[in-house]
C-alpha cells in the first residue's frame, strides 16, 4: 500500500517509449521495450538470460554505442527531455549512471582510486568531492579499511560495492544497476540490496535495476517489468507481480497444485503474451 | 677498471635514447592497448617538423619546438579523428594493422612536407667530450648523452605525477584497466585517446631531438622502434619505470657484450644482443620486469 503511495505521489524521471535496439546492423534484441521509472523509486526489470535487460539499461546509459548495438525506433526521455542522443560521458552529467554487470572495477587502480575515477565529470571542486567520499565509505565502512588495496584484488562482494561507490561519485540522480547480485553469496547480496534501500531513501537515488533473482528484487523495488524475448511482457507494483500466478510459477519457483508440464508451459506463455 | 666504467656509462647512456622511445609505446599501450607501430616514424616526424619549421621559415628555436609540439597535438586528435574512432571495439590486431598503415602515411608526409635528405638538427645542445669528467675522473663521455639523461629523467618525473596524481592521470589508468567501466563513468574515451597520443608525440619529440641532434635527422630514425622493441619486452610494455630501466639494461648488456665478448666470436654482438635479451625474457618472464600481472581471480 505504501509502495502504490509513492508512486502515484511521485513524478517521472525516466521514460523509455517503444524502443528497438539492433546490434551490428542485423540483430534484433529489443522490440518494443516500454518503461517508466518515477521519481526515487526502485524499479526492477526482470528476465532470464537473454530477454533484454542488459540492452535496455544500455541503451538508456547509451553504452551501446560501444557494441555496435543502435536504437532504431523509439525515445528515451530523462526530465521530460529527450537523451537518446546523448553520449554516455553526458549522460553522467545529467544525472544518470551505470553501474555494469560484472562490477568492472578498474582492477590496477586502488578502491578509492576508483572511487574518484566515478568524479571525472564533476566540476564542483576536491572539497565536495571529498565529502562524498566520506559519504560513500559511511555507506560501505569496508572500502575504507581496504581504500589502499588494489581492486582487483578485492573479493566479488568489495567489487560491487566499489561499482555502486564509484556510480555514486558522480552525484547521481539515477543509478541503472545491472545485475548486482551476481556471483555473490546470498547474504552479501542482501547487503548490497539494503544499501540501495538506504540510498534509495536517504539520499534520494533513483533505482532501475536487472536482475535474474526475482525474489530478493520484487522484495526491494516497489515496482517490476518483466521482459522476454526483448518485450516486455507484464509490469505491476512489486507487491502485485509478488502475488501473480505466473512470476510465481516462471520466476519465483513457487507452484501451486501439480507442476506444469513443460510442453504445457510454452504452450501458456505464448497465450499469456502482451498482457500491458 | 676506468674503461669498464667508460664501457658502462656509454652504454647506460645509450640505453637512454632507447628509452625515450619505448616510453611512447608504453604510454600508448598502457591507455588503448595498442602497440603503435608508428612511433618510430612519429619521432623522425616530430623531428623533421623541428627542422623545418627552424629551416625553412627561420623559426627561432623555442618558437620551433612550441610549433612542433602543436602539430604533435593536432596530429594526435587527427589521428583520433580519422583512425581510433572507427576503429572502437576492434580486436587488437586490427588496431595495430591500423598503425602500420599510419607508420607509412607518417613517413610519406613526413617526405613530401620537409624533403627527404639528412639535416643536421642543432638545438645548442652541448656536443663533444665532457672536458669536466675527463679531467677529473678520465673517463671519456659525451655531453649529449648526459643531456638526454637528465631529459629522461624529468620527463619521467613528469610523467610519473601526472600519471599518479591528477585527474586526467588516474582516467587514463582507469581506461587503460577497462574501456566499458571507464565509458561507464563518464569518461570520454575520444579525449582520453587525443590526450595520450598528444603526450606520446611530445616524448616522441623529445626522442627525435635527441637521436636528430646525435646522428642527424633522417629516415632511419624511424627504424630505432626496432630497438625499442626488446627495451618494451624486457621492461614490461605497461610499465614506465620499465621502459627506462629495460633500455638501460639493454644499452650497457650491449656494450658490455660488444667491448667483452665480441672478440671471442667475432664482433658485432651489439646489432643482436638486444634481441637475444628479450627472446630469453619471453621464455621465462613474459610481462617483462615490472609488466602489470594480469589479475586473474576465480
Amino acid at each position: 500500500m505504501t509502495e502504490a503511495a509513492t508512486l502515484t505521489s511521485n513524478k517521472t524521471l525516466l521514460s523509455v517509449n517503444n524502443i528497438e535496439v539492433i546490434y551490428d546492423h542485423v540483430i534484433l534484441v529489443l522490440k518494443g521495450v516500454s518503461l517508466e521509472v518515477p521519481e526515487q523509486g526502485i524499479v526492477a526489470l526482470l528476465g532470464a538470460n537473454g530477454a533484454g535487460k542488459t540492452t535496455t539499461l544500455k541503451a538508456i546509459s547509451n553504452l551501446l554505442r560501444a557494441e555496435r548495438g543502435d536504437i532504431t525506433k523509439g525515445s528515451i526521455e530523462f526530465e521530460g527531455k529527450r537523451i537518446d542522443t546523448l553520449t554516455s560521458a553526458q549522460l553522467v552529467q545529467q544525472g544518470v549512471i551505470q553501474v555494469m554487470e560484472g562490477r568492472h572495477c578498474f582492477e590496477h587502480l586502488t578502491v578509492e582510486e576508483n572511487l574518484l575515477t566515478g568524479a571525472y565529470t564533476r566540476r564542483d571542486g576536491n572539497a565536495a568531492i571529498n565529502r562524498d567520499l566520506e559519504l560513500v565509505y559511511s555507506y560501505f565502512p569496508r572500502l575504507k579499511k581496504r581504500n589502499r588495496a588494489q581492486a582487483g584484488y578485492t573479493s566479488g562482494g568489495e567489487q560491487q560495492m566499489v561499482a555502486i561507490g564509484r556510480a555514486l561519485m558522480s552525484r547521481p540522480k539515477m543509478i541503472l544497476l545491472d545485475e548486482p547480485s551476481m556471483g555473490l553469496a546470498p547474504q552479501l547480496v542482501e547487503e548490497i540490496f539494503e544499501n540501495v534501500a538506504r540510498l534509495n531513501r536517504d539520499e534520494g537515488v533513483t533505482f532501475l535495476l536487472a536482475e535474474q533473482n526475482t525474489n530478493i528484487a520484487l522484495r526491494y523495488a516497489n515496482h517490476g517489468y518483466i521482459l522476454e524475448n526483448g518485450r516486455v511482457v507484464l509490469d505491476g507494483s512489486a507487491a502485485e507481480l509478488r502475488e501473480n500466478t505466473d512470476v510465481k510459477e516462471f520466476y519465483l519457483g513457487i507452484s501451486e497444485g501439480q507442476r506444469i508440464n513443460f510442453r504445457d508451459v510454452k504452450h501458456y506463455r505464448r497465450r499469456k503474451r502482451w498482457l500491458t | 677498471m676506468t674503461f669498464f666504467i667508460e664501457v658502462v656509462l656509454s652504454g647506460l647512456m645509450a640505453g637512454v635514447m632507447y628509452s625515450l622511445v619505448a616510453l611512447g609505446f608504453v604510454l600508448i599501450f598502457k591507455a588503448s592497448g595498442i602497440f603503435n607501430f608508428a612511433q618510430g616514424v612519429m619521432a623522425l616526424f616530430a623531428a623533421l617538423t623541428l627542422v623545418g619549421l627552424m629551416e625553412k621559415f627561420g623559426f627561432p628555436i623555442w618558437l620551433a619546438i612550441i610549433g612542433t609540439i602543436a602539430v604533435m597535438i593536432a596530429l594526435a586528435w587527427l589521428i583520433e579523428r580519422v583512425m581510433l574512432r572507427h576503429l572502437v571495439n576492434q580486436e587488437p590486431i586490427i588496431l595495430f594493422m591500423a598503425t602500420i598503415g599510419l607508420a607509412y602515411v607518417l613517413e610519406g608526409m613526413g617526405d613530401i612536407l620537409w624533403g627527404s635528405d639528412v639535416k643536421v638538427l642543432d638545438l645548442g645542445i652541448p656536443q663533444g667530450a665532457s672536458d669536466w669528467m675527463l679531467d677529473s675522473f678520465d673517463i671519456y663521455i659525451e655531453k649529449l648523452e648526459v643531456f638526454a639523461a637528465v631529459t629522461a629523467a624529468i620527463l619521467v618525473a613528469f610523467l610519473a605525477v601526472f600519471f599518479q596524481k591528477t585527474r586526467i592521470g588516474r582516467a587514463l589508468r582507469a581506461v587503460a584497466d577497462d574501456h566499458q567501466a571507464a565509458l561507464s563513468v563518464g569518461i570520454s574515451l575520444h579525449t582520453i585517446w587525443v590526450i595520450v597520443w598528444s603526450v606520446a608525440g611530445i616524448v616522441a619529440l623529445v626522442a627525435g631531438i635527441m637521436w636528430g641532434s646525435k646522428s642527424g635527422v633522417q629516415f632511419s630514425l624511424s627504424l630505432i622502434a626496432l630497438k625499442a622493441l626488446p627495451v618494451l619486452i624486457l621492461g614490461g610494455f605497461t610499465s614506465v619505470p620499465g621502459a627506462i630501466i629495460g633500455g638501460m639494461i639493454i644499452g650497457v648488456g650491449e656494450k658490455v657484450a660488444e667491448v667483452y665478448v665480441g672478440p671471442f666470436v667475432g664482433g658485432a654482438i651489439e646489432n643482436w644482443f638486444a634481441y637475444m635479451l628479450a627472446l630469453v625474457f619471453l621464455l621465462f618472464r613474459p610481462q617483462g620486469l615490472f609488466g602489470e600481472k594480469i589479475i586473474e581471480r576465480v
